[in-house]
């Protein structure tokens, strides 16, 4: 995949099935174990999404259930991807084939990273989300969408309010959430200030 | 023509600017970047998968130091994700044509400590690493960031980062330090001042009689520990000392270009009626040798104190030190002086230069370690380890019954063989005593200066190093 020279990728909306984790302040080492630090790329890394939780739940953990297989958007409860601030923990989710999460509530640096990625955190207010979430292990097959024009997510469970913060609504709807591509973008002016600068021009 | 006074920051912002953004950040050119074995590797991962390429192969330097072991660094490694970890970095250095100070070149160490060893580190720069100690550099007055895995992938690809702007804090240190009392004792309470949050959306200038009198390396440790105060970064203004220091150095401008650029160093430093967003003054005649007694930098104190009640302190830390007390296990209201410890680690990019090892071995000369005691010297780099082996500091640490190991960063934060065991104690030259940090994850760690470390391995317990050397 080469992204150098085309257009922005734009996110307006994320529409898939749902895979449903219950539980509030699940922390990044939950979501990716810390003995997967000791890796040299992100490539595997979705298949140790969950991994100790998996583990311990024998089979019946959410990401294993065949209902869900196939889920790309990962339904959370509040303060979802606390702890310490490893970027693997996305990487993780995303490899898994999450393209978005819907929670009640996000750590900041797990949504930041996101962002990074292109992968849209919205929340909906507890009682949306209890009726999303079971709406979803009802009807699994059901298609959910998350539209960031409208700031909406729509499922059986009907048309819901979600919240994201402006500034990352911008970034995805415009395109920049990707900083090595905004960064690439200045060209020649990257060459230009290092060239004014006595240790390096 | 009006002159505009100015902060060093201001004026390394500045010259780096590359644009504004939509987002409110800066595009800022990113002079020198720094990379390791442990944050980079995902980094060149995702490069590949854009197709992008290196800007500029030619402003990155990589050593390895986090995952390598300080016993036997033969290769391959013992470890085979150490081995695989530092293969990588070997081989994206080698496609990408980066330079790679491995250890068959003589140049390897910690990122932090060979970057002003090898003068890459030079007032007026921005500076940036895969890892949060990159402060360190601010003590040659270069502004310098640690940055997460994608960042790195930023730099690598762009050469720049999107970043807000910072305040600026002057910390002034006056009057003058009493003897035993070292750079970590000063940064320790500044910490204990401001808080591990009190640095939050701030770069730190330190300053003061007592930072000017500093040696290059003491600045490097007060630096380095600047985001353990919740600053972005921290920094020296560039002096004398600085110049001296970087003269002669393999990557310093050559002879020819010197005098010129040490000129153009020495007029980067603030401007006398440079604005701040704040200023902070702190006695440095009133700090005592510094020992931290809970799980982050701050809480620590002066080794004639006790250690904290719940209840006298301010209400929004009292679950901290409540968590703390629990954690360590100490008694609140009894002295830090006394505690008995299993191991002393002498090493980290904080506190693992020459002079570092000259002071802990002046006190280490005087008994031997005691028993039951694991005491080890982790030299920051392996030219820190050539000089000390001239002085035969090796000679007199081993005499005394200490570790002399290879350079890494070893026991700092363990991602190598070296670890502490269950809930053993640890007095350690390092900067974090977070829960787990060193390795067990129920290990305990008290942060005080190489000094002190030494002090407490040949006493068995924390003591106030004045009462020995
Ligand atoms: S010595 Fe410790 S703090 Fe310094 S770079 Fe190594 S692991 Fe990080």
């Amino acid at each position: 995949m080469s992204r150098q020279g085309e257009e922005l990728v734009r996110i307006d909306s994320v529409e898939g099935t749902g895979c449903v984790v219950r539980g509030d302040d699940i922390d990044t080492d939950r979501i990716i174990p810390a003995r997967f630090m000791k890796v040299v790329t992100f490539d595997d890394m979705g298949r140790h999404a969950f991994e100790d939780a998996r583990k311990a739940a024998k089979g019946k953990h959410p990401l294993d259930d065949e209902r869900f297989s196939n889920a790309e958007i990962l339904i959370v409860g509040q303060n979802f991807g606390c702890g310490s601030s490893r970027e693997h923990a996305p990487q993780a989710l995303m490899r898994f084939g999450f393209r978005a999460f819907i929670g009640g509530s996000f750590a900041e640096i797990f949504a930041g990273n996101c962002t990074s990625l292109g992968l849209p955190c919205v929340t909906l207010d507890e009682s949306d989300l209890t009726k999303l979430m079971d709406a979803v292990e009802l009807d699994p097959t059901q298609s959910i969408r998350i539209d960031l024009e409208a700031r909406t997510v729509t499922s059986r469970a009907g048309e819901m309010q979600a919240g994201i913060p402006d500034g990352v609504r911008h970034q995805l709807l415009e395109g920049t959430w990707d900083a090595t591509r905004v960064l690439l973008e200045a060209g020649d002016a990257i060459e230009r200030t290092a060239a004014a600068l006595p240790y390096i021009g | 023509m009006t002159h505009r006074p100015r902060s060093l920051f201001q004026k390394v912002w500045e010259a780096h600017r590359v644009r504004e953004l939509d987002s409110g950040q800066t595009q800022l050119l990113i002079g020198t970047h720094l990379i390791h074995e442990v944050t980079s590797p995902q980094a060149f991962a995702m490069l590949r998968e854009l197709g992008l390429p290196v800007r500029f192969p030619e402003r990155t330097f990589a050593t390895v130091d986090h995952i390598i072991p300080t016993d036997d660094q033969s290769r391959p490694l013992s470890d085979e994700l150490a081995e695989a970890m530092m293969s990588e970095l070997e081989r994206n250095c080698r496609e990408y044509g980066i330079r790679f100070f491995g250890p068959e070149t003589g140049a390897q160490g910690i990122v932090h400590v060979i970057g002003p060893e090898l003068g890459l580190t030079q007032p007026g720069m921005t500076i940036a690493c895969g890892d949060s100690h990159t402060s360190t550099h601010g003590a040659f007055g270069a502004i310098a960031f640690g940055i997460g895995t994608s960042q790195v992938r930023d730099v690598l690809a762009s050469q720049c980062l999107a970043i807000a702007p910072l305040k600026v804090r002057r910390i002034e240190v006056t009057g003058e330090l009493q003897p035993g009392v070292y750079a970590k004792d000063v940064i320790l309470a500044i910490i204990r001042e401001l808080g591990v949050n009190g640095g939050t959306g701030y770069a730190y200038e330190y300053a003061g009689p007592v930072i000017d009198a500093m040696s290059m390396e003491e600045r490097m440790t007060v630096c380095n520990m600047s985001i353990e105060g919740g600053a972005r970064c921290g920094y020296v203004n560039p002096d004398e000392k600085t110049v001296e220091y970087l003269r002669g150095r393999r990557f310093a401008p050559d002879d020819a270009r010197f005098e010129a650029r040490a000129a153009e160093w020495l007029a980067m430093a603030s401007d006398p009626d440079a604005p701040y967003d704040d200023v902070v003054r702190i006695d440095g005649s009133t700090i005592e040798p510094s020992v931290t007694w809970g799980i982050h930098p701050g809480h620590n104190l002066g080794i004639s104190e006790s250690i904290p009640t719940p209840a006298e302190t301010p209400e929004d830390e009292r679950a901290g030190v409540e968590e703390a007390l629990e954690y360590m296990d100490f008694v609140a209201g009894t002295s830090i002086a006394g505690t008995p410890i299993d191991v002393a680690f002498i090493g980290s990019c904080t506190n693992g230069r020459i002079s570092d090892l000259r002071e802990a071995a002046r006190i280490a000369r005087t008994g031997h370690v005691r028993k039951g005691v694991r005491a080890l010297v982790v030299p920051g780099s392996a030219a820190v380890q050539k000089e000390a082996e001239a002085e035969g500091l090796d000679e007199i640490f081993r005499a005394a019954g200490f570790e002399w190991r290879e350079p890494g960063c070893s026991m700092c934060l363990a991602m190598n063989p070296d670890k502490l065991r269950g809930r053993e104690v640890c007095a350690s030259s390092s900067n974090r005593n977070f829960k787990g940090r060193q390795g067990s994850p129920s290990g305990r760690t008290l942060l005080m200066s190489p000094a002190m470390v030494a002090a407490a391995a040949l006493a068995g317990e924390v003591v106030d190093v004045r009462k020995i050397g």
